[in-house]
């Protein structure tokens, strides 16, 4: 009788496992609710509107940085260059305001990322360089020029549009209104990932790059355009965070960086390309927002708050994997 | 010899640029001489060490993220241990760091093993706990290093009999490097161990059929990684003379060394002097950017570019030797 | 071959099952082997072979079942295990390291330099060097120094996996030859083929599964293949494929004229016609890869011309291929598939291919063609989801049926039945001939002498990077085609 019925149980958890394993979001979406209701436990009353939304102010950035990882892991490759690419935006814009007007400088720090990404998608696509280094190596070069262009422009001083400052910071209706721009950003992501053939190529050349050849696909352009567009998004990612810290500096997106893969892992996307998507990244960002207030709350020494990131990080892969392998 | 030159070319091309380099420097600053030497091995010696660690987790198919973490666990772990320590105690600091970092090391291994995730993750998490970790030990740069054990690195070669002016233009830095080398990695690649490296990271499963146990081979490539970045930790306290909680920048440039140095990231191929000859190749480029009087930013852009330049020109030529 | 009764039989296993989650691999395998037999272990794709296979190696854990070698209780937790225990295994793939040399290799399995070097011989390659890198050898090689390597270690059951897959006439010869007379000297061994002569020859029982039990235990005599074929069908065989073969042809599809590439690839010159299904046989490495490569753009021919219909070509990318209508079915299903997508993916890969098709997929349209491709190949979807799940014979419809989507002219087929069960096999006959007759012209490289009669109009006979003969179908019999294979013929 105990044994039937023990039996049922294991038969109905391994069918929550499979359920779960397909559909990764499941078991992901549970983990956000049960890290919000852990916190509500630890100090009731916090999870509140304001709570919401403020944990949405500072998920919207890093969920746009990790757009950047998850399609790039999707093709197997990385962009490690993405932190680097927004600050350089973010500083460039700060700085070129004040002498040019918000849309020649807007267009101007936009146009810096969008070169280190193309500079990443010859290195990657033309000469063949593993994208880790070549984007870790853009990273360091960008940076030697952001440090550069600094000497030059120091004299003159920032300021931060007004409109960034808005979408950073602002509130309509309770809701952040960073969100008018990350719901459209999300939805064109998610799009081109299931719906359009570009989007089918970057799995196709993460799942198997010599079959893609073979079936008539040329990497060169999908790589280069992809890593363009990483640029691109990074630059964006920049000019939102700008108006959500209020001040330029150097080291602007840096602690965004190793988050933004963190995020995309989480969120399901495999680092060795061809499988994952953003819906779960977006999901993957908010945890970790979560856990970072959860942290904070704890009153956890720095050590210990980054010791206990690097295994939540672990665990949830882990996690995962285990999932996924079963199915 | 026709053969060896071959199968050696990439690193025989490395050592022939360093050599280059080397007249190059002298030619820019005719003053460079024993100290010139010294500084320059001495600044070398951490990068040297990260990328001997890198290397080694590289060849066995794997790569560490949280070296440069592991290096300032043990870095901070020798300063605050030897703070006020003996001659003999701190000898002792010097065998448990080492330990440390071998445990490390083993530890990182043995998660990837276990949970099966890939090893990129996996030690980039375990890069937050290791840097948690050297905080916790050491809220900010300090502790102290035995004055005897800094002496092993400072400075040029002296040898009893011999005239100094012989050997002082050795820096000890470099005996550092050979003996760590030497004591390391010259009986693992002669033991079977060392073939078990370069099994596990050229082909897991023919390795697994061939009997290789390749989750211990695994395991035990972390650790010496680990092993590699204690020492690497020693000496960048040895070289200050304090401990360092935040990591230096030794990942990015263990990467690069690694990759320039002719070892290919995915496992099985090359060996550890191509990497160690890259590591002064690229810090000597930025003492002789610095001796011209560069702007060390600018340095910084010129470093990145070469770096980037190098591996853009390795991949074209990899993939041009294919058949 | 005979052995006395009363003896203990070296390997004895009994009701070995293994499931992975939902499905069922195994649930009733057995298998006796006595002491210097040689049993054939056969069985159509899905039947369970492999997992068999890494039970007994240790690869993988059984469930249930008892396993028996030389009458004592025997459980491999690792294929180093199996072999202490005197069973050792010839993968079907390569199981040297690639960036280590000969000599490191044996050092690092343990393995007998001086034995080794013996069977090396014995196997027929003399001109091995201890300190050549495995991955710069030849694939023939490699699965020649494997065995020599699992015979150096003196076993007692030798288990060899698609053995002569891989090999050149004359050195599966060679090694039919060696096997035997290891069996004849008391060794045991487990031979795993698909190749009905190859058992004929050599092997003294076959064991039989199907879907996941062993159906058949017999003994090998003259005309014992029908009935292997009608256990491994499971009743439901189709009449042997008769091919209705073209009499008129069409326009020439494709000239090729003394064309080069790489060492192998010497000057070949052929013409393949619309509607005509054209062979090509040859030995290992006589060109065959490099012809393929050079026709699907996936390398470039160093001289000759190629010309389609009418126009010269010059290939450069595969995209440039297909568009002048050339599509591979590569030999190795891993270098096609993408094993993590959906089978939906797979097959519309190509219709995504190019630079104006990266907007929006016109899903219907996508669709429609897919499920056509996927009617038309009876392909088994019931395994949802990725396509490395599914079985061998499915993988290889899906990368037909990649090809049926997008739209035939000339499809290169490059060994397309290689190690898939018969019922596949005679489908992907039908669908040859099926798509020469509505127009397209099919260039079909087999390993399989006897596949030229089943599927062929006409066959090339590539021998040293030249064609040596061209022979009607009809007069292809394998004794004919193994000579002109061996250039025993003068050039035509």
């Amino acid at each position: 009788m105990t044994q039937a019925r023990t039996q049922t149980l294991t038969q109905t958890l391994t069918q929550a496992l499979r359920l779960m394993a397909q559909n990764p979001l499941i078991p992901l979406t549970l983990l956000l609710f049960l890290l919000i209701g852990a916190l509500e436990l630890m100090q009731p009353g916090i999870v509140n509107p304001r709570w919401t939304s403020n944990t949405l102010k500072f998920a919207i950035p890093l969920a746009m940085l990790a757009a950047c990882q998850t399609l790039t892991m999707l093709t197997g490759g990385i962009d490690l260059s993405a932190g680097t690419s927004a600050t350089i935006t973010a500083f460039v814009t700060a700085t070129l305001t004040p002498l040019i007007g918000v849309p020649m400088a807007v267009t101007l720090g936009l146009t810096c990322a969008l070169t280190a990404g193309l500079f990443n998608g010859l290195g990657i696509a033309v000469a063949r360089v593993h994208p880790l280094i070549m984007t870790l190596g853009t990273a360091l070069i960008a940076n030697g020029c952001l440090l550069v262009y600094q000497r030059f422009v120091i004299a003159s001083g920032t300021r931060i549009p007004d409109v960034l400052v808005w979408l950073g910071t602002g509130r309509t209706f309770g809701l952040p209104n960073g969100l008018a721009l990350f719901v459209p950003f999300a939805a064109l992501i998610l799009w081109t990932e299931k719906r359009t053939g570009f989007g089918r190529l970057l799995y196709a050349i993460g799942s198997n790059e010599s079959a893609t050849r073979l079936a008539g696909v040329r990497r060169g352009p999908v790589l280069f355009a992809l890593y363009a567009l990483s640029g691109l998004i990074a630059g964006l990612t920049g000019l939102l965070y700008l108006g959500l810290v209020k001040t330029a500096s150097l080291s602007l997106a840096l602690p965004l960086d190793l988050p933004s893969v963190a995020a995309a892992v989480i969120g399901g996307t495999s680092i060795f390309g061809g499988r994952g998507g953003y819906a779960g990244t977006i999901i993957g960002a908010l945890i970790l927002t979560v856990l970072a207030t959860m942290l904070t709350l704890l009153q956890m020494p720095e050590g210990a708050r980054r010791i206990l990131f690097g295994l939540i990080i672990l665990a949830v892969t882990a996690l995962y994997i285990r999932l996924t392998e079963k199915g | 010899m026709t053969r060896f030159a071959s199968q050696n070319s990439w690193t025989l091309g490395l050592a022939a640029l360093l050599i280059v380099l080397l007249i190059t420097t002298k030619l820019i600053q005719p003053d460079f001489g024993i100290s010139g030497l010294d500084s320059l091995a001495r600044a070398a010696l951490p990068y040297a060490l990260a990328t001997l660690g890198m290397a080694v987790v590289v060849i066995s198919g794997g790569i560490d993220l949280s070296l440069a973490a592991m290096m300032a666990v043990t870095s901070v772990t020798a300063a605050t241990l030897m703070q006020g320590a003996t001659d003999p105690q701190s000898a002792a600091v010097v065998l448990l760091v080492l330990a440390l970092g071998t445990a490390l090391g083993a530890i990182n291994g043995s998660l990837i093993v276990v949970t099966r995730v890939p090893d990129i993750v996996v030690t980039l998490a375990m890069l937050y706990v290791w840097q948690g970790t050297a905080l916790l030990i050491l809220n900010a740069p300090g502790g102290a290093a035995a004055p005897w054990l800094r002496d092993l690195i400072v400075g040029g070669v002296t040898l009893p009999l011999i005239p100094s002016a012989l050997t002082q233009w050795l820096p000890k830095a470099v005996v550092f490097l050979a003996v760590t080398l030497a004591l390391i990695w010259l009986p693992i690649r002669r033991s079977k161990l060392g073939l078990m490296f370069y099994a596990i990271g050229s082909d897991p499963l023919a390795a697994f059929r061939s009997g290789v146990p390749v989750n211990l081979t695994k395991i035990a490539a972390y650790a010496v990684t680990g092993l590699f970045a204690a020492v690497g930790g020693l000496a960048v306290t040895l070289s200050t003379g304090i401990g360092e909680p935040i990591p230096g920048p030794y990942l990015m440039t263990s990467v690069a060394a690694v990759v320039l140095g002719g070892v290919t990231l995915g496992g099985g191929r090359g060996g550890l002097i191509g990497p160690i000859l890259a590591v002064f190749i690229l810090r000597l480029v930025r003492m002789d950017l610095t001796l011209l009087n560069v702007d060390p930013n600018i340095t910084t852009i010129i470093e990145g570019a070469i770096m980037v330049v190098v591996v853009m020109f390795g991949a074209v030529l990899a993939s041009r030797g294919k058949p | 071959m005979t052995q006395t009764p009363t003896q203990a039989p070296i390997l004895d296993a009994k009701g070995v099952a293994k499931r992975f989650g939902a499905v069922t691999a195994l649930h009733d395998a057995s298998l006796i082997v006595q002491k210097g037999q040689i049993v054939a272990l056969m069985g159509a794709n899905g039947a369970g072979k492999s997992t068999f296979v890494k039970i007994l190696t240790g690869a993988l854990r059984a469930d249930s079942g008892q396993i028996r070698l030389r009458g004592r209780d025997f459980t491999a937790t690792s294929p180093a295990s199996a072999r202490k225990a005197g069973l050792v295994p010839v993968y079907q793939e390569p199981s040297l390291i690639p960036d280590l040399d000969v000599a490191d290799n044996l050092r690092l399995g343990n393995t007998d330099p001086d034995a080794f070097r013996h069977w090396v011989q014995q196997l027929g390659i003399t001109d091995l060097r201890l300190d050549a890198t495995i991955g710069r050898l030849p694939l023939a090689t490699l699965r020649i120094l494997d065995l020599a390597r699992a015979l150096a270690a003196d076993p007692d059951l030798l288990l060899l996996d698609e053995m002569t897959a891989a090999l050149p006439t004359d050195l599966v010869a060679r090694v039919l030859q060696v096997v035997r007379a290891q069996a004849d000297q008391g060794r045991s061994v487990i031979y795993i083929s698909h190749r009905f002569t190859e058992i004929a020859a050599i092997c003294d029982r076959a064991t039989v599964l199907r879907d996941g039990a062993t159906v058949g235990d017999l003994r090998i005599e003259p005309g014992i293949e029908d009935r292997i074929v009608d256990l491994m069908l499971g009743g439901h065989a189709d009449a042997a494929a008769t091919v209705t073969r073209r009499t008129t042809t069409g326009p020439t599809r494709l000239q090729i004229r003394d064309l080069q590439a790489g060492t192998h690839l010497k000057g070949v010159s052929f013409d393949l016609r619309q509607g005509e299904v054209l062979g090509v046989i040859a030995l290992e490495g006589q060109g065959q890869d490099e012809l393929f490569d050079v026709l699907a753009g996936n390398r470039r021919a160093t001289a000759g011309t190629l010309t389609v219909n009418g126009t010269p070509h010059s290939f450069t990318h595969p995209a440039e291929a297909i568009a002048a209508g050339l599509t591979l079915v590569p030999g190795d299903r891993a270098h096609a598939l993408l094993m993590t997508r959906s089978v939906r993916e797979n097959i519309a890969l190509p219709l995504v291919a190019r630079l104006r098709n990266w907007g929006p997929i016109p899903r219907q349209a996508e669709a429609a063609r897919v499920t056509a491709a996927i009617e038309r190949l009876q392909i088994d979807t019931r395994a949802q989801g990725e396509v490395r799940r599914l079985s061998g014979g499915n993988q290889q419809k899906v990368t037909i049926a990649r090809w049926i989507a997008k739209g035939v002219q000339t499809l290169l087929l490059f060994d397309p039945t290689r190690g898939i069960d018969i019922r596949t096999k005679r489908q992907i006959y039908a669908l040859v001939r099926d798509l020469a007759n509505q127009g397209a012209a099919v260039l079909f490289y087999t390993s399989e002498l006897a596949e030229i009669r089943l599927a062929c109009d006409r066959a090339v006979v590539i021998f040293n990077g030249r064609v040596v003969d061209i022979i009607d179908a009809a007069q292809a019999d394998e004794a004919t085609l193994m000579r002109a294979a061996y250039g025993l013929k003068a050039p035509a």
